[in-house]
């Protein structure tokens, strides 16, 4: 399935959230993510499921002004 | 003690966290000033990646309290959206609200500003917003529900100081018990200091600090500045005056002529 993850391209065999940052190796403790521009909160990436074309943005804690 | 949203902050500096040589530098510079209110934000993480989280430790092991930002959304959904994911990510529901609404000055888009901050407000959000000195803009986000304002100074990074000084005196008047936040263009403590002592409540700065030959001295200098100019606020400054006035008696002085 073709993605957009952050902005990239990616294409993947998750079908779930939580199942993508396990495959892409991020660390989920310390995310936030959105699918298609809506915020996806972290106890509902298991149940999120993904379709082809999605755009996902996966977002950490970043030095900030 | 600084009183925003019910809580107490000791401090009356806030800091943002960019900018700085080293995460080791910045952190030093947070102890060195001995504040308790810092501005994060939050970016695209790598795949694979973990300075989210290693920053995110560095940051939790002040024990500040954290004040996350929308900085560089353009947008009033783009702006909503990411207060959402830094509630979840930092677990507070304070928002530093920016939407930015030129490239070039970073101005606030205040009408976007004003829009989010309703949106923000009535989803239990406590929105610090970014706003300029307009008054009426300020009105109209205490409508909306913010219970603090943050007006600049001078654009963000521009270390230019305050550029309209009689703007955020009357701003403090007209705002008289509003807790107001001089956020964004501020350079040198000299700078802090004055708008301490028109009244304003705190500062918020990054780049005056971060980006200071010595970032840890400097931090401290600003601490000592922002105390400073609440104290000479507190007691109450002399108001200018159009001529000279002789501090020396006139009385008694000898006449040789």
């Amino acid at each position: 399935m073709k993605l957009l993850v952050n902005g990239e391209e990616q294409f993947v065999a998750a079908t779930t959230l939580a199942a993508l940052l396990d495959e892409l190796d991020y660390a989920p403790d310390f995310l936030a993510t959105a699918l298609n521009g809506a915020l996806v909160p972290a106890a509902e990436r298991g149940g999120c499921v993904l379709g082809e074309g999605d755009r996902i943005e996966i977002l950490a804690p970043m030095q900030g002004g | 003690m600084l009183r925003v949203y019910g809580e107490t902050l000791s401090s009356r500096l806030f800091l943002g966290t960019a900018q700085y040589p080293s995460p080791s530098v910045m952190a030093e510079a947070v102890r060195a000033s001995g504040i308790d209110l810092v501005t994060v934000s939050l970016r695209r993480e790598t795949a694979g990646g973990r300075a989210g989280g290693r920053f995110w430790e560095l940051i939790n092991g002040l024990g500040v309290r954290v004040l996350p930002n929308t900085a560089g959304c353009h947008s009033v959904k783009e702006a909503v959206t990411t207060a959402q994911m830094a509630r979840e990510l930092f677990g507070t529901d304070w928002i530093k609200l920016e939407v930015i609404g030129h490239h070039d000055t970073l101005q606030p888009d205040v009408f976007g500003l004003v829009e989010a901050a309703r949106i923000l407000s009535a989803d239990g959000f406590k929105v610090f917003p970014y706003t300029t000195e307009d008054l009426v803009v300020g009105d109209r986000l205490l409508d909306a529900g913010c219970q603090v304002l943050m007006p600049w100074c001078a654009p963000i990074g521009s270390a230019r100081g305050p550029a309209s000084p009689d703007a955020l005196s009357a701003y403090r008047a007209h705002f008289a018990d509003i807790p107001l936040v001089v956020d964004a263009g501020l350079g040198r403590p000299s700078h802090a200091a004055a708008v301490m002592e028109m009244g304003f409540d705190a500062v918020l700065l990054n780049t005056a600090v971060a980006k200071a030959g010595n970032p840890v001295a400097m931090a401290a200098a600003f601490a000592g500045a922002v105390e400073a100019g609440r104290a000479a606020f507190q007691a109450q400054p002399l108001a200018p005056r159009d001529m000279a006035v002789p501090s020396t008696p006139v009385i008694g002085k000898a006449v040789f002529e």
